[in-house]
């Protein structure tokens, strides 16, 4: 149970004392029988099997179902740090929200200078369709996932800024319920904030940006691919939990210039449509004709102003990691404020003199693909082997525009449960932001993923990693 | 409710409750075997398969009957769409679709008893392990309809549940009682001579109404007796009356909670005419199989009409 001098251990100081947030846990946690906990470790498993949270793996049999391994030590963060972090997030959010507006207005922020107009101008996910046009409540990022980590006790990052559809957040919930059936005793002892609620809050937050023609109680319906989509349990899940409507393209049609669903009385108009769908398959008549899994016409509805889609089309732009290399200059201009939190130093291969400091530091460096997600496509410079840092090296100088490069960050470490005892692994941070027309709204927790593998520092689920449970202490 | 959602219930159920008839189906056939000489086991086998509606997949896959092969073909041959593994996946499939109106409780009872019939059915069943298996499947059904009753909201989406319980609950038992009176009765000259109290013992226990019909009738075994527990006893939950009855009286709690009735009301109130009063000497005059097949016909049209009113398909 003893830190590493290199990372930043979130549970253990570098004399081997622990941490103030971690010491309710520790407390309890020295109390245990290892034999009890081992046995816990594999009822964590069948709970979670019993209730079906399962992803589907794409490319895989249509029947298996996967579980994201869990960990049962949960990562605490205390009320202080978070009270920081939610500020520097909500001016994070603010900010990609009057992003988005300007970009796809008068673009004020390249009419300053600040930002090049090739960043989106080249980027897929810039949308024409919503030139000029505001959706309802002024929303377009209606739910924001920040990824951030932490390298030292007062230094966090945000790494990714997931504006699109962030997922994950059904692990948020069910660790949670997870954690409390399995050892209820830790939470009449430690007192941590609730995150039960987000379905609610979430529910709330959509209503409140339904447009104008929605009556006083918004019918909100949660826009899915259908059963083989990896994500569809939390589409359920979530449907479930909110009292909303689950449906796909099929159910739906364009009926009296509404976008209605097929229910057993005949087609009702839909206000709200959460959709985990992407852009492109959104509407055949607009994008992608062969969609099967959007609405013909559901576009020229949003333009009219007759329905709220979360997040609006186009928001993709954020995900960007060229845009998110600029974001410190867009806080700063959209808020008039220096960004409470940091980005992480990034080298834009687009510019010759980062293209050539990158190209020559590989071996330390980590390279993304700009428009790239989920771990893929992504160079790990101390981890890889040669002949793999030859080929980034080629695919580089090939499409400089492609790649971004980073610093090997030293990300926090907090223990997992092995059968030899606690062992400190690799995470970070996912906290879920909700943005309606008058408040921004985070939920105090997140999903934190954690690289499974003694030293590794992918911690993408569809890489080896695992989930935790996220406390955040009561003050 | 989504009509697809609606959709995804009533056959959730269906399927359920095709899976849970066909292992009651094998549960009687197995016991039939263990008390028979070989030969006339083979027969047996070969009449659960007629029986299960499964002959002709059976037939073109295997030349001989044994027991092994039948109930392995019968529980999760892969060749074999209407394997109790292939229907209990859809049990899950459309539990999933309709994830968002059901309880978590039933969501749960659907789904572990999924895993562990999925675990159960991975390899072949051997002699040792077959009635533990079908006994994991009628656990199941009776699990996944107390989680229903218990926890389930009465509003539409328990009524298509129900609806599709009894709709099949009641295919299930014409189309056993069908083909076992002929099996049986080569003449209808037959009715009312002695019988192979076994065979009639296992149609009883097919349906899981071999003690009901004993308290009943006080052991005394006769086609007549049997038909008429199992088409007109409407005190017995697994006979054509009380299924007539459950789903007219669900089609009536959907009009209402629609405020008005459709194509599927309409037609159960012409099947009300032909069943009511009816007593089992008309049954036999009119003929036990034009009875059974016009029985089957209106469920099934009925059925249909439920797809219709209620918007299932787009």
């Amino acid at each position: 149970m003893s830190g590493s001098a290199d990372y930043f251990d979130e549970m253990r100081e570098p004399d081997g004392g622990v941490r103030e947030a971690y010491t309710g846990y520790c407390h309890w946690f020295n109390d245990q029988e290892n034999a009890l906990l081992r046995r816990k470790h594999a009822e964590a498993e069948t709970n979670f099997r019993k209730t079906g949270i399962t992803f589907n793996v794409y490319g895989e049999d249509e029947a298996e179902e996967r579980l994201i391994p869990f960990d049962m030590v949960p990562r605490v963060i205390s009320a202080a740090e978070w009270r920081k972090l939610t500020r520097g997030i909500e001016q994070r959010v603010s900010a990609l929200n009057a992003f988005m507006h300007d970009l796809y207005h008068r673009q004020e922020i390249i009419r300053a200078g600040r930002i090049p107009e090739r960043l989106f101008s080249n980027n897929d996910a810039w949308l024409p369709h919503m030139v000029g046009f505001t959706p309802p409540g002024g929303v377009y990022t209606h739910i924001v996932g920040i990824d951030l980590v932490r390298t030292g006790p007062d230094e966090f990052y945000v790494l990714e800024d997931n504006a699109r559809t962030p997922s994950g957040v059904s692990y948020m919930l069910e660790n949670r319920e997870t954690m409390m059936a399995m050892f209820p005793e830790l939470f009449m002892r430690v007192p941590v904030e609730q995150v039960s609620d987000y379905p609610r809050r979430l529910a709330k937050s959509l209503a409140a940006c339904a447009p104008d023609c929605a009556g006083g109680k918004p019918t909100v319906a949660v826009l899915t691919p259908g059963i083989y989509n990896s994500a569809y349990f939390e589409h359920a899940f979530l449907a479930d939990q909110m009292g909303a409507e689950l449906v796909e393209g099929s159910d739906l049609r364009v009926v009296d210039g509404r976008v209605a669903m097929r229910t057993t009385c005949g087609y009702q108009p839909v206000d709200v449509i959460y959709r985990r769908v992407d852009d492109e398959f959104l509407d055949p008549l607009t994008f992608n004709e062969d969609s099967v899994l959007g609405v013909p016409g559901i576009m020229d509805v949003y333009r009219a102003g007759r329905i709220t889609i979360a997040n609006a089309p186009g928001t993709g732009v954020a995900d960007d990691k060229a845009i998110y290399s600029f974001m410190p200059e867009i806080v700063e201009f959209y808020t008039g404020e220096k960004p409470l939190l940091p980005n992480v130093e990034t080298y834009r291969c687009a510019d010759d003199d980062s293209c050539k400091y990158v190209l020559d530091n590989l071996a330390e460096l980590v390279v993304k693909e700009v428009h790239g997600s989920g771990g893929y496509g992504m160079l790990i410079g101390p981890a890889a082997s040669k002949k793999e840092i030859e080929e980034f090296r080629r695919k580089i100088v090939d499409k400089p525009n492609n790649y971004i490069a980073q610093p090997t960050l030293a990300l926090s470490t907090c223990p997992i449960f092995t059968r030899k005892g606690l062992a400190p692994r690799h995470v970070d941070l996912r906290p879920f932001v909700l943005v309606s027309p008058d408040k921004i709204d985070i939920t105090p927790g997140g999903l934190t993923r954690v690289a499974l593998k003694q030293g590794s520092l992918v911690v993408n689920s569809s890489q080896g990693g695992g989930t935790k449970d996220t406390w955040v202490l009561k003050d | 409710m989504l009509g697809r959602t609606a959709n995804g219930l009533f056959w959730m159920f269906r399927y359920l409750e095709r899976a849970e008839n066909t292992a009651r189906l094998l549960d009687a056939g197995l016991r039939m075997a263990l008390t028979r000489d070989l030969v006339t086991a083979e027969e047996e086998w070969r009449s659960v398969m007629s029986t299960a509606g499964q002959r002709t997949g059976y037939e073109a896959k295997h030349a001989t009957y044994t027991g092994m092969q039948a109930w392995n073909f019968i529980l999760r041959d892969k060749d074999n769409a209407s394997s109790i593994l292939a229907m209990f996946g859809q049990v899950r499939q459309n539990a999933r679709l309709a994830r968002n109106a059901i309880s978590g409780e039933l969501w749960e009872a659907i789904n572990e008893n999924w895993l562990a019939i999925k675990d159960q059915l991975a390899k072949p069943v051997g002699e040792n392990r077959v009635l533990e298996t079908v006994a994991t499947i009628r656990r199941a059904g009776t699990l996944a309809h107390g989680a229903l009753e218990g926890s389930m909201l009465r509003d539409e989406s328990y009524h298509f549940a129900q609806a599709g319980t009894f709709i099949e609950r009641g295919d299930s038992i014409a189309r056993i009682l069908d083909i076992k009176y002929y099996l049986l009765l080569p003449s209808l000259s037959y009715v009312g001579s002695s019988l192979d109290t076994g065979q009639w013992d296992q149609v009883l226990r097919s349906v899981s109404g071999d003690r009901a019909y004993r308290w009943l009738n006080a052991g005394q075994i006769d086609a007549r007796g049997i038909c008429k527990f199992l088409i007109l006893d409407d005190a017995f939950p697994r006979s054509l009356a009380f299924c007539h009855s459950e789903l007219r009286a669900n089609l009536a709690a959907l009009a209402r909670l629609h405020g008005r009735e459709g194509e599927s009301n309409a037609l159960m109130r012409e099947a009300d005419t032909r069943i009511a009063d009816l007593t089992i000497e008309d049954v036999f005059d009119q003929g036990l199989h034009e009875f059974l097949v016009d029985f089957m016909a209106s469920n099934a049209a009925i059925g249909n009409a439920i797809a219709t009113d209620y918007r299932f398909l787009a």
